[in-house]
């Protein structure tokens, strides 16, 4: 589905396989990530994730090492996860070279949470255009006067 | 972890359709519905619905002038909307910068581990 995409990416000095226990291993992640990650990286995995004094259930979906890791957050605490209630998180690594990798992170489903079925059906019909297109859109919209 | 009205103000600007009556709405300040639908290929009643989306999100507000309801821009909310945005692309920057400070590290400190072992 077509969605509105916030896509950023990072060279690291290291092997894939160094990035990959960065970004999935629990004690690893909570120096980037939560202030405590209780999870298993299996697909399917149901953790939770502290941050100060809030905090939320994740749910792992897509564990292709050292390539793809995905999870689910951010959706109400009875549900399960799925698109519309929750927001999708996915990390691509590409390795360049021996000892170089590009890590992608996409974070999507922001605007598609709480929407009438119709709706999102619709958007993602309509829709062409990605995150930075958007956000240069809003930009050059604000930066014009008003008359 | 994002906040309801943070929920509202999403669901608002995704809307191509609703950007498109954001954009006009900026660049022409206060205008009325009709005036909205000659300029979207889109009929007078979806603006109309579009236009009540834009003001439960607080991103626009209607005033009425005579028979007329005119609607303009709540700059501040836009400028917030964006600001929420743009802090979202923030935070993944940082935590992208601390994996790669992390990674590098454990790197040089497998690199060096191998070195150390090969010399014994």
């Amino acid at each position: 589905m077509a969605a509105l995409v916030i896509e950023r990416e990072v060279l690291i000095e290291a092997p894939a396989e160094v990035v990959w226990r960065t970004i999935t291993e629990p004690d690893q992640m909570s120096q980037w990530f939560a202030d405590r990650v209780d999870l298993v990286v299996e697909p399917g995995a149901h953790g939770y994730l502290q941050f100060g004094d809030q905090g939320g259930p994740v749910v792992v979906e897509t564990v292709d090492p050292p390539n793809r890791f995905s999870f689910r957050w951010n959706h109400p605490r009875e549900e399960e996860p799925v698109v519309g209630n929750s927001i999708l998180v996915e990390f691509t690594l590409t390795p360049e070279g021996d000892e170089r990798t590009r890590l992608r992170v996409a974070e999507s489903g922001h605007e598609l949470r709480d929407w009438p079925d119709e709706e999102k059906q619709r958007y993602a019909d309509e829709h062409q255009g990605g995150w930075a297109e958007f956000l240069d859109r809003l930009a050059s919209v604000i930066a014009k006067p008003s008359r | 972890m994002t906040t309801q009205a943070d929920d509202e103000l999403w669901s608002a600007i995704a809307d191509p359709s609703r950007r498109r009556v954001l954009d006009l709405l900026v660049s022409n300040g206060e205008v009325s519905a009709s005036w909205l639908a000659a300029r979207v290929p889109i009929s007078r009643q979806a603006v109309s619905k579009h236009l009540i989306v834009l003001e439960e999100a607080g991103l626009v507000s209607r005033r009425k002038q005579g028979k007329e309801v005119l609607y303009q821009v709540d700059a501040d909310r836009l400028d917030q909307a964006t600001r929420a945005m743009t802090d979202l692309a923030k935070q993944w920057d940082q935590r992208l910068s601390t994996i790669k400070r992390l990674a590098e590290a454990a790197h040089a400190e497998a690199k060096k581990e191998k070195a150390k072992a090969l010399k014994n």
